[in-house]
C-alpha cells in the first residue's frame, strides 16, 4: 500500500443559491491580472445550461480526459506521449478564446471627460486584449439562469440519453427547472493535466495533492489546457503560461479556508483529507464506466481503521494529518453516507471534488383540474423529479443512475425524518420506512442534518497542518529572505520576449 | 578598410562577438528569468490561420536547420551521398522545397501577426525585428538555392571547413572570402541571428521538452521526503 493524503472536498448542490460570491472572491484574489481577465477558475454555471467554456463537457469537441484504448491501456484523448511531438507546434484540440469569451471593460473616463452636449456620456465596452471598442457577443456566466433556454439549456452535453419527453419537459416554461453547479479544478488523482504536459511543469503536491503549474517550467506547450476535460487549466495569453486553481494553498498553509469555500454564502463547501491508496490508481483509473464511482471509493481508506493508521505512519503520513483525516466532513459524504458523487467520473482523472446532488421540485401529475404531488411510492419524487434522473446521472455518475437516486433517496429520508422530528407533520413510522429503504439510520439522518444545516466553520473546514513552514526551511532560510523580496519573484513577474 | 580587415571583421570578429553574447546572455536569462522562457504560444488568441502558419513554419525551417548541421558536423556523409547525380538532384530539390516551405510558413506568420488585432496585441518590437531578419535570412536562403545551386555540394566543401575553423578557434575567413555576396549575406545574417537570439522569442527552441517521452505519467513533488 502508498498512502497518500489529499485535500478534498464536497460541494452540497441543495444549498448553491447561484450566488457567485465565490467566483468574485477567486476573482479579486488571484486572476485580476493582464492574461487573466478571462479566468473563472471558480466558475458557477446553471444546469442544464452550455457552461463556461461553452458546452465544456463535449469532449467529442474537446477530446478532454482519458480513454481507455483497444489494448486496454489508458490513454490521454488530446496529445500525449508520441503525439505531442507532431502536434506541439499546434494543438489540435486546443479552446480559443472565443470558447471562452473577450475580456473587455467600459470607458469610465468618458463618463466625466465626455464635452458637454446634447447627449448624455456613454462607457462603451472595450477589449482588455486590443483596448479597441467591442460588441460584447459573451460572456463568464452569459446563460446564468437561463434554464429552459433553446440556445443555452438545450445545448448541455449531460442531454445526452434523455427522452425527447423528458428533454421537452426540461424546456418547457411552466415547468423549467434549473440548478447551479459551482466549479474549480477538482485536484484529480490522476490529473490529465499533469500526464500530458511536456515540460514536467504540472505537478501533484506530495503532502497534499493539490495541483499545481510552476510558472518557471511552463514553456507554453498548452497540452494542459486541451487534456483537461473539466477545462480548469487556462492559458495566459499575455505571459505565455498556464495557469490554474491553487486551491489558495497559502492560505490552507496559514490554516485558513481556500478564498471561494470562505466567503460562499449558502455554506455549500466542504473541504477535509482523505486518505487514499495510490497504488490502485491506475487499475482505478481503467474501470468501466458503472463501477467507477464504486471503484474510487474503494481507493479511499478508513483513517478509523487501525491497520490503516500503521500503514498511513509508515508511508510517513503524520499523526496529525491521521486525526484531521479522521474529522474530515468529506469523508462522511463520500464515504459514510455516499451521498457526494465526483463529477463526471468517466473522464477518468479521479476527481477529489465530490458534489451532493440537488433535489428538485416534484413533477406534478395532472388529473383533469387536480394536481397532484403524492403517490404510492415514496421516492416518486425522485423518480419523477423535474430534473430528470438521467441528467443528474448523466453528470454525477458516468451515465449510471444507482449511485444518484442514493444519495437522492437518502437526502429525502432525512428530511422526512427530520420533519417527524421537529413539524410533525409526518408520521414517525413512515419517516422510519423510507429511512429504512434509503439505507439510512436515524443517527446517521441526524448526523448528515447537522452537518448540512447547522455547520459552522469548525465543521466545514477540517484543514490539516501542513507543517510548510519547517519543509521551507529545507531549501531556504525564512530568516535571510525575510529581509530580501521574498520568495518569489525578483524584480518582479515580466513577460517574456 | 581594406578587403583584408573588412573580412576579418566581418566573418572572425562579429561571429566571436555573437556566439560570446548568445552563450553568456542565454545562460544568464535561464538562471535570471526562466519565467520568461516560453515559447509564447498566441494559439489562443487565434486558432484558425495558426495552423497554416506555424506548422509549415517549423517543419521547413527544422528541416532546413538539420540539413545545415548535418552538412557541417558530417560534411563527408552529404559528398559520399552526392556521389550518385539523382541523389544529389533529389537532395538539392527536396532542400529547396523545404525552403520554399518555411519561407511560405514564415509570410504566413506575419501576415497573421498583422492582420489580427488580438494577435497584434501580444506582439512586441523585437518580435517585428526578429520577424523582418528570419524573413531576410529565409529569402536569402532560398535565392542561394536558386541562384548558386547544387550547394549540397559546395556547403560541404568550403562553408563547412570556415565554420568548423570559427568554432576550432583558428579561423580561416579566405573560404568564405571568396563565396558569391549572397552568400556571404546569409553567414552574416546566421550569426547576427545568433547573437541576437537570447533576446528574443526564440530561447524556446532550447527548452524543447524531451524528457516527457521517457518520464513516468504522473508527476508528484515532495517538500518533506524523498
Ligand atoms: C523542435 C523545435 C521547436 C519547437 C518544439 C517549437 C515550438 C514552437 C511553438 C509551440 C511555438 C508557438 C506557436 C504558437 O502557438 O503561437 C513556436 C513559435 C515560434 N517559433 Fe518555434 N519551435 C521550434 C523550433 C524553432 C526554430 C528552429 C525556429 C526558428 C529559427 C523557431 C521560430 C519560431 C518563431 C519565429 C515563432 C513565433 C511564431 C508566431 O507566433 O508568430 N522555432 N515554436
Ligand atoms: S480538474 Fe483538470 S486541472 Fe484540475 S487536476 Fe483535474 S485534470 Fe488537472
Amino acid at each position: 500500500m502508498n498512502i497518500r493524503s489529499q485535500v478534498s472536498m464536497v460541494f452540497h448542490l441543495d444549498k448553491c443559491i447561484g450566488c457567485h460570491t465565490c467566483s468574485i472572491a477567486c476573482k479579486n484574489v488571484w486572476t485580476d491580472r493582464k492574461g487573466a481577465e478571462y479566468m473563472w477558475w471558480n466558475n458557477v454555471e446553471t444546469k442544464p445550461g452550455a457552461g463556461y467554456p461553452t458546452t465544456w463537457e463535449d469532449q467529442d469537441k474537446y477530446k478532454g480526459g482519458w480513454e481507455v484504448n483497444g489494448d486496454g491501456k489508458l490513454r490521454i484523448k488530446s496529445t500525449g506521449k508520441l503525439r505531442v511531438v507532431p502536434n506541439i507546434f499546434h494543438n489540435p484540440h486546443m479552446p480559443s478564446m472565443d470558447d471562452y469569451y473577450e475580456p473587455w471593460t467600459y470607458e469610465y473616463e468618458k463618463l466625466f471627460d465626455a464635452p458637454e452636449g446634447a447627449d448624455q456620456p456613454i462607457a462603451e465596452p472595450i477589449s482588455m486584449v486590443t483596448g479597441k471598442k467591442m460588441s460584447v457577443e459573451a460572456g463568464p456566466n452569459w446563460d446564468d439562469d437561463l434554464g429552459g433556454s433553446p440556445i443555452y439549456a438545450a445545448n448541455d452535453p449531460n442531454l445526452n440519453g434523455l427522452t425527447e419527453e423528458q428533454k421537452l419537459q426540461l424546456m418547457s416554461v411552466e415547468r423549467l427547472v434549473f440548478f447551479y453547479l459551482p466549479r474549480i479544478c477538482n485536484h484529480c488523482l490522476n490529473p490529465v493535466c499533469v500526464a500530458s504536459c511536456p515540460s514536467g511543469a504540472l505537478y501533484k503536491r506530495g503532502e497534499d495533492g493539490i495541483v499545481l503549474i510552476d510558472q518557471n517550467r511552463c514553456r507554453a506547450w498548452r497540452s494542459c489546457v486541451a487534456a483537461c476535460p473539466y477545462k480548469k487549466t487556462y492559458f495566459n495569453w499575455f505571459t505565455g503560461k498556464s495557469e490554474k486553481c491553487i486551491l489558495c494553498f497559502p492560505r490552507l498553509e496559514t490554516g485558513q479556508a481556500p478564498a471561494c469555500f470562505h466567503s460562499c454564502v449558502g455554506r455549500i463547501r466542504y473541504l477535509g483529507v482523505l486518505l487514499y491508496d495510490a497504488e490502485r490508481l491506475e487499475e482505478v483509473a481503467k474501470m468501466p464506466d458503472d463501477e467507477l464511482v464504486e471503484a474510487q471509493r474503494s481507493m479511499i481508506l478508513d483513517p478509523h481503521d487501525p491497520k490503516i493508521i500503521h500503514e498511513a505512519r509508515r508511508c510517513g503520513i503524520s499523526d496529525d494529518v491521521i486525526e484531521s483525516a479522521q474529522r474530515s466532513p468529506v469523508y462522511k459524504f463520500v464515504m459514510e453516507w455516499k451521498i457526494a458523487l465526483p463529477p463526471h467520473i468517466e473522464y477518468r482523472t479521479l476527481p477529489m471534488l465530490f458534489y451532493v446532488p440537488p433535489l428538485s421540485p416534484v413533477q406534478a401529475s395532472q388529473n383533469g383540474d387536480v394536481v397532484t404531488h403524492t403517490s404510492e411510492n415514496l421516492f416518486h419524487d425522485i423518480d419523477n423529479s423535474r430534473v430528470p434522473l438521467k441528467f443528474l446521472a448523466n453528470l454525477l455518475g458516468a451515465g449510471h443512475e444507482g449511485p444518484v437516486r442514493y444519495a437522492l433517496a437518502k437526502q429525502k429520508a432525512v428530511r422526512w425524518h427530520r420533519r417527524a422530528e421537529t413539524v410533525g407533520d409526518v408520521d414517525r413510522e413512515l419517516a422510519d420506512r423510507m429511512l429504512r429503504e434509503a439505507d439510512c439510520s436515524r443517527e446517521e439522518a441526524d448526523a448528515i442534518y447537522r452537518l448540512t444545516s447547522l455547520c459552522t466553520f469548525e465543521d466545514r473546514f477540517v484543514i490539516p497542518p501542513m507543517a510548510r513552514e519547517q519543509a521551507i526551511e529545507m531549501m531556504k532560510d525564512p530568516l535571510q529572505e525575510k529581509a530580501e523580496t521574498g520568495f518569489g519573484f525578483v524584480g518582479g513577474m515580466r513577460k517574456g520576449l | 578598410m581594406t578587403q583584408h580587415t573588412f573580412d576579418q571583421f566581418l566573418f572572425v570578429g562579429l561571429p566571436y562577438v555573437c556566439l560570446v553574447i548568445f552563450f553568456l546572455m542565454t545562460i544568464y536569462r535561464y538562471r535570471t528569468q526562466s519565467f520568461s522562457y516560453s515559447s509564447l504560444s498566441s494559439q489562443f488568441l487565434e486558432n484558425k490561420q495558426h495552423f497554416w502558419a506555424v506548422v509549415p513554419f517549423h517543419y521547413g525551417v527544422l528541416i532546413v536547420t538539420a540539413g545545415h548541421l548535418l552538412a557541417f558536423l558530417v560534411p563527408r556523409s552529404i559528398l559520399i551521398w552526392n556521389t550518385h547525380p539523382l541523389r544529389m538532384f533529389i537532395l538539392e530539390v527536396s532542400a529547396l522545397a523545404f525552403g520554399f516551405l518555411t519561407l511560405l510558413g514564415m509570410i504566413g506568420l506575419i501576415v497573421r501577426r498583422l492582420g489580427n488585432p488580438k494577435v497584434r496585441a501580444v506582439t512586441v518590437l523585437s518580435d517585428w525585428v526578429l520577424f523582418a531578419l528570419l524573413l531576410i535570412q529565409v529569402v536569402l536562403g532560398v535565392s542561394i538555392a536558386v541562384f548558386h545551386p547544387w550547394g549540397a555540394g559546395w556547403f560541404s566543401a568550403s562553408l563547412a571547413p570556415y565554420l568548423w575553423s570559427v568554432f576550432l578557434l583558428r579561423p580561416d575567413p579566405t573560404y568564405v572570402a571568396a563565396m558569391p555576396w549572397l552568400v556571404k549575406l546569409h553567414v552574416i545574417l546566421a550569426f547576427v541571428i545568433v547573437g541576437y537570439f537570447p533576446f528574443t522569442r526564440l530561447v524556446h527552441v532550447l527548452v524543447i521538452p524531451n524528457p516527457y517521452l521517457w518520464r513516468k505519467t504522473q508527476v508528484v513533488r515532495w517538500y518533506s521526503r524523498r
